[in-house]
């Protein structure tokens, strides 16, 4: 349009400045000139779900004013080792542009990135306004990185290293923080195994008033938890280190009182090897507490129902499997708030065993947690009856993940699909924007998916299918889908052709060890040329199979650093 | 009641070895055994049991019982054994055949096919002749496990039949398995990987189930601790299971009831001394000796039977040991 906006320009940025979402700007953005121009120079903070998608040049021409960035790089199944290690996703070349175009970037969050000790270094002395710092599933550094941010972000408000890769080298890089710093608010260094100097965290956590999130590791031991929590009462999240050592009555006694003064205590997690003697000390904790991480604490069903007896106001709560269904039943007994519930298997590799959770757990908590809508569940057993009866109880799910740990398993005791299962869970759920599907599945789980789940934007799919009509189904009906990542299924080339006119509007898909072709990876990378096709080859398999197939949207055009192992087509 | 596991385990086996090889103490206890207290089978023993299967000097203890872990079953690659197993399957077939089982209750099971009817958790409790046949076949690893593929995947349908592997006992295998794709010899991807968990051989298909590395390595050493410390018997236990080579079952010992390993050493010799036939010698004593030597003959020769049950990991276990 030819006219003006009746707003001044300044008018307008000051309004749009009060827009957070990235999803929200985006829909601003596309609005007129006008607007496209207010809004990117009013965007402080830009969000990049595939780092590939676009280039850092084309970033900072854009956003002029950015101070935060989160990146995400390497496809989801990377974390299980589908991706080959030296696959890309480097932060390098994105800092060296940030740190001509953003000398006052102040936040960096990276998930499944690549990124070196230099990196680090290179982030800690190019930005002296530098805050927070947080790394999700990375690799490539070393403790000798997290010394170099230490010593030189003097501004440093979060460091928070979480799930990464890292070469542990020990700890003296938490004596890097000089003696005159003291703007530290979240320290995660759960990751880490070593040992550290714990005098220097001692006084790290004590001249840091500000401090609300402390996640030690494994080495701090409970009565230097005492200690701690003694100088930062204040504390709202609280990981712990190992909760097993032996106690003292009056140390024991310390504990919990130190812990009952932590009144802005809403999030604990840690307690590695917790033993249940001593999960009492937390009872005042508890009260207050709406998230719950127990998932590096074997607990026995005992053991957690008389924890959670203690949680009336409880949101989200992680466990092994090791509280097996009765456990879960304490769930649903104590936590009629909880919305999310995940639960991880303590023994993931060992079939034998038959322990842990079956359906019936996860129907007692459905009967006692209606407001239910994040579930992750490794299972051994599951049903098709249980699964109509849970979604019918909480049909708010917006995140099912479902994992029937056997490959390809039925209904364990109608030796049926699971189709009708996942059926309900898309028919009843109608908010529903993620879904993991497991266990034995035929075309028609994926034809209800494709009928049903029109909210569905990441669908995560393994040892399922039947023929290239399921995947079809997906690709047609599931309008909003945006991630899709697809492993050991009989699709093939008609499934991935079908979704030609798709990509462009999807983040990635992901297919690996399906029935693609090298052909029809040029077939399609032919007729999409702003998709990258990348195939990534595996030794010694045949030339014409498309092993791994990974496609996403770009407008950066083909990448130049891909290593030998994966072709661009 | 069901016929027992005889002759040895795995670990039997190797401790077996490792004992005699450092001090032949198990040979000269048996024959110099003291005189023989009265059991209680029935829950009052105040017998204690080590952990870790194992029976060995100190220095032993730890390693064997790493070893336990070691040799417990996991989940791997076809016609791979894993390297300590090798060494002690020889040992097993070798000193088997020569051996008698000391205390035949029972005929040698012939058709104990312990993995395909029971939950085997690991390959080192099956009984002698089931491991035999395990060497012959080569299916040391448990069952369909195996069908861990090496071979290049082939293009054509899945969920139909496993893929041809090298070892394949698809007798165990419930329902198809659509197994053909990934591999799961050490490929770049894992071993790379800093953090990569669990290793390879653990897992049957690569990046299945969907475990972070993080997780897999935390649950890894966190199973270490827990699985030696085996009691659930209360607070102040700590019930570890003992075997001896060529016993009909294993015993517990709590080992808070004991301060010293020399304690310890003599509370199993006593343990196991039952099972020595007309060997009552004497020995140190440690002032638990409570019962006499005519009691333990009257229960011996009055009673064939003493009651035993099946653990989950496969062994059979004298009731009482641990409190009820």
């Amino acid at each position: 349009s030819t006219r003006r906006s009746s707003f001044p320009d300044e008018v307008l940025e000051r309004v749009l400045s009060l827009l957070k979402t990235h999803r929200d700007r985006s829909s601003v953005s596309l609005v007129c000139k006008d607007w496209y121009n207010a809004e990117r120079w009013s965007r402080t903070h830009v969000f990049i779900g595939n780092c590939y998608s676009v280039s850092p040049e084309i970033v900072a021409r854009r956003f002029p004013k950015i101070r935060s960035v989160t990146l995400k790089g390497k496809p989801r199944f990377s974390d299980f080792n589908l991706v080959p290690e030296n696959w890309g996703a480097d932060i390098h070349a994105w800092l060296v542009v940030f740190a001509a175009k953003y000398p006052f970037l102040e936040e960096l969050r990276l998930k499944r990135m690549a990124i070196s000790d230099e990196s680090l270094e290179f982030l800690a002395v190019s930005f002296p306004n530098f805050k927070a710092l947080s790394l999700l599933s990375c690799d490539g550094f070393s403790t000798n990185g997290l010394a170099a941010i230490a010593t030189h972000c003097k501004n440093l408000t979060e460091l928070d290293i979480q799930e990464n890769g890292i070469d542990d080298k020990g700890g003296s890089w938490l004596s890097c923080f000089p003696e005159s710093f003291t703007s530290l608010e979240v320290l995660n260094f759960a990751n880490l195994s070593s040992d550290i100097k714990f005098d220097a965290l001692e006084r790290l956590v004590g001249r840091c008033k500000s401090m609300r999130v402390l996640k030690l590791n494994r080495s701090v031991s409970l009565e230097q938890l005492q200690r701690l929590l003694v100088n930062a009462p204040q504390l709202a999240e609280l990981g712990t280190g190992s909760f097993s050592e032996e106690l003292t009555f009056r140390q024991y006694v310390e504990l919990e009182s130190a812990l009952s003064n932590c009144k802005n205590m809403h999030t604990l997690s840690g307690l590695w090897d917790a033993k249940g003697i001593y999960l009492p000390a937390l009872y005042p904790v508890c009260t207050h507490l709406t998230f719950l991480n127990l998932s590096y604490a074997a607990l026995r069903s005992d053991e957690l129902a008389k924890l959670l007896a203690h949680c009336p106001r409880l949101k989200r709560l992680w466990v092994l499997d090791t509280v097996e269904d009765k456990g879960l039943e304490a769930v649903g007994l104590n936590c009629p708030l909880l919305e999310e519930l995940r639960v991880f298997p303590a023994d993931p590799f060992d079939e034998e065993i038959i322990h842990g959770v079956t359906e019936a757990g996860f129907v007692a908590v459905s009967f006692g947690c209606p407001r239910l809508h994040y579930v992750l569940y490794f299972c051994r057993q599951m049903t098709n009856a249980a699964v109509a009866t849970i979604v019918q109880n909480c049909p708010d799910f917006t995140h099912f993940r479902l994992c029937i740990m056997n490959p390809g398993q039925p209904d364990y005791i109608t030796n049926e699909p699971m189709d009708e299962a996942f059926g309900a869970v898309v028919k009843t759920c109608t908010k529903l924007q993620r879904l993991s599907v497991s266990g034995r599945l035929t075309d028609l789980t994926f034809e209800y998916i494709g009928r049903y789940a029109k909210n569905l934007e990441t669908l995560s799919v393994a040892f399922a299918g039947s023929s290239d009509w399921g995947m079809q189904c997906v690709m047609g009906g599931c309008s909003k889908l945006r991630k899709l990542e697809i492993r050991d299924c009989p699709f093939g080339n008609a499934a991935l052709l079908s979704g030609l006119e798709k990509y462009e509007s999807m983040r990635s898909l992901w297919m690996s060890a399906c029935n693609v072709t090298m052909n029809g990876c040029r077939l399609l990378a032919r007729e999409m040329p702003r998709l990258n096709v990348e195939v990534m080859k595996e030794d010694g398999s045949d030339d014409s199979q498309a092993d791994k197939v990974y496609v996403y949207r770009s407008i950066a055009g083909p990448r130049r650093d891909a290593p030998p192992s994966v072709l661009t087509l | 009641m069901s016929p027992p596991l005889l002759g040895v385990e795995e670990e039997g086996v190797q401790n077996n070895v490792t004992l005699l090889g450092s001090s032949g103490s198990m040979e000269s206890v048996c024959q110099n055994s003291a005189e023989l207290k009265e059991r209680n089978y029935m829950g009052l023993s105040d017998c204690s049991s080590v952990d870790s299967s194992v029976f060995s000097p100190p220095s032993e203890e730890r390693k064997a019982s790493l070893n336990l872990k070691a040799t417990e079953l996991r989940l791997g690659l076809p016609g791979l054994q894993s390297p300590e197993r090798n060494p002690e399957l020889c040992l097993l077939s070798s000193s088997q055949l020569d051996e008698k089982p000391l205390f035949p209750l029972h005929p040698s099971s012939d058709g104990h096919c312990f993995a395909s009817q029971k939950n085997v958790v690991s390959g080192n409790k099956r009984g002698f002749s089931d491991a035999m046949d395990g060497f012959s076949e080569g299916k040391f690893l448990s069952d369909s496990k195996d069908d861990v593929m090496l071979s290049p995947r082939p293009s054509s349908n899945f969920g139909a039949q496993p893929m041809k592997a090298k070892e394949i006992t698809s007798q165990n295998v419930v329902h198809d398995r659509p197994h053909a794709a990934d591999k799961t010899r050490p490929n770049p991807n894992a071993s790379a990987n800093n953090n990569s968990g669990a290793p390879a051989n653990k897992a049957q298909v690569v990046g299945w189930p969907p475990i972070r590395s993080f997780r897999k390595n935390s649950l890894a050493s966190a199973s270490k601790n827990t699985d030696e410390v085996d009691g659930k018997a209360g607070p102040g236990a700590l019930f570890v299971k003992v075997s001896m080579d060529g016993a009909p079952y294993l015993r517990k010992v709590d080992l808070k009831n004991y301060t010293k390993y020399q304690e310890l050493s003599s509370a199993l010799e006593k343990m196991f001394s039952c099972f020595t036939i007309g060997q009552y010698g004497s020995h140190g004593t440690s002032g638990r000796e409570l019962l006499s030597e005519s009691k333990l003959k009257d229960l011996l020769h009055g009673s064939e039977y003493v009651l035993t049950y099946e653990d989950k990991d496969g062994d059979w276990m004298l009731v009482g040991d641990v409190p009820w």
